[in-house]
């Protein structure tokens, strides 16, 4: 059998050429504009209001316009030990260039005493929140941990890294590259 | 969707698992398809592995070059297994020319390597469907049709369905091989010309496409462009008593009986 012919081709590329045409649709329509809130890379950071660590609340919307790092985490696991002097030390960096890191603690799975002893331990110094009834675990749709979050300043989640621990290198170019986005 | 599974401390990642088969049975179809061709023996998934090694290394080693400084403070970060430090470009780009370079080396002839290439390719195709199904990963534009589904807070196509099912479908015209001609090379552009052709009609329904001026679809017109190049080729290719020049040897060399 010989290849297609001409005229064939021709008629298929003038059809694709037309669906192209037919099926163009503007930014807005895929995730290129504002995305609907969801816990995966392209979408909005599911927001949520949770008190934190030493009295007072924290909500993730409020701190839009600041690339963030949420880190769930618990006191019990031993590669959110890992890490967790990693994220402090590149919080330490960024802080003045305006990054927020949040750890979630996922309290619902742990107690507030050995949240409390784990902060002191690693002389932690970014905010901690408590996640006392797991409904920021359920809708970050939580499989392991850590997990982590990295959002940049439109709420956008833009990494997603599930598990660890993350070397700092890791953390510190997905920082940068929340930063380099501006806005 | 099901992207992870937890077996005691470990979290398997079964779209990087469904990524893995499609690359072990494509590697094993074109072993045999090699054999039939009468290439060397193992030549074909040598390429295929090397090509996949020096695509991971050159994936990770062009994310680190975006930021120099901090791998060069901590390069034992380079051997981290977060899929998220990866530059896919950098990686397609060292893993074609590794593959290029292993075939000059071997003196692979071009054509009947790219034939014995071809069932690995539609495999790939239908494993990384697969991954998609299990991830979520290029997902569809929002819907009412009867057999949407719920994914990511909205009913959506099943743009991950469409697709395996147009990557099967391919893999099924590729193993009829019917352009014939084994070792011409037409029936890996074949492939890609398939390929091509079942992405600009599904991406239509997809909700993540990157989008150009004018509202065009990138990956639609990128796939016309393959399309059209692969069945320019596809007809000088099939030329009947066309020689087939080697990699590794000069053409006079590769067009003498």
């Amino acid at each position: 059998m010989m290849a297609p012919s001409a005229r064939l081709m021709t008629a298929v590329l003038a059809l694709g050429g037309v669906w192209t045409f037919l099926s163009r649709v503007p930014p807005s329509a895929t995730t290129g504009g504002a995305p609907p809130p969801s816990p995966r890379e392209g979408f909005s950071a599911p927001d949520f209001t949770l008190d934190l660590l030493g009295g007072g609340q924290l909500t993730l919307s409020d701190l839009r316009g600041k690339p963030v790092l949420v880190n769930l985490w618990a006191s019990w696991c031993p590669p959110c030990r890992a890490e967790m002097p990693s994220i402090e030390k590149v919080y330490q960096a960024f802080q003045s260039q305006g990054l927020v890191v949040l750890g979630v603690n996922t309290t619902f799975q742990d107690s507030e005493s050995d949240v409390a002893a784990f902060v002191e331990e690693f002389g932690l110094t970014f905010p901690i929140l408590l996640d006392r009834e797991g409904g920021v675990s359920r809708r970050y749709q939580m499989r392991g941990l850590p997990s982590t979050f990295f959002i940049d300043r439109q709420g956008v989640i833009r990494t997603v890294v599930i598990g660890g621990p993350m070397s700092e290198a890791v953390i510190q170019s997905k920082v940068e590259e929340l930063l380099r986005q501006g806005g | 969707m099901f992207p992870f599974l937890r077996l005691g401390p470990f979290l398997l990642q079964l779209p990087g698992l469904a990524l893995l088969a499609g690359v072990w049975v494509g590697s094993s179809l074109a072993d045999k398809e090699a054999t039939r061709l009468k290439l060397k023996p193992g030549a074909i998934s040598n390429l295929i592995f090397y090509a996949l090694v020096a695509g991971i290394v050159g994936a990770r080693l062009g994310y680190a070059a975006r930021y120099l400084s901090t791998y060069l403070a901590n390069p034992l970060a380079l051997l981290a297994l977060t899929p998220a430090t990866l530059f896919p470009l950098a990686g397609m780009v060292t893993g074609v020319a590794v593959a290029v370079l292993f075939g000059r080396r071997k003196r692979l002839p071009l054509r009947p390597t790219l034939d014995a290439l071809a069932p690995a390719l539609a495999a790939f195709l239908v494993g990384s469907g697969m991954a998609n199904i299990l991830s979520g990963d290029a997902f569809g534009s929002p819907t009412n049709v009867p057999w949407a589904i719920y994914l990511w807070d909205e009913n959506r196509h099943p743009s991950q369905v469409y697709e395996t099912l147009a990557a099967l479908l391919v893999f099924a015209v590729e193993w009829k091989q019917p352009l014939g001609r084994p070792g011409a090379g037409v029936n890996f552009l074949l492939v890609v010309a398939l390929s091509a052709a079942a992405r600009v009609s599904l991406e239509a329904f997809r909700g993540d496409s990157l989008i150009w001026p004018g509202g065009f679809r990138a990956a639609q017109v990128v796939g016309l462009v393959v399309m059209a190049a692969s069945w320019r080729l596809m007809q000088s290719w099939n030329q009947p008593g066309l020689a087939r020049p080697r990699l590794g040897l000069p053409r006079q060399e590769a067009e003498a009986p």
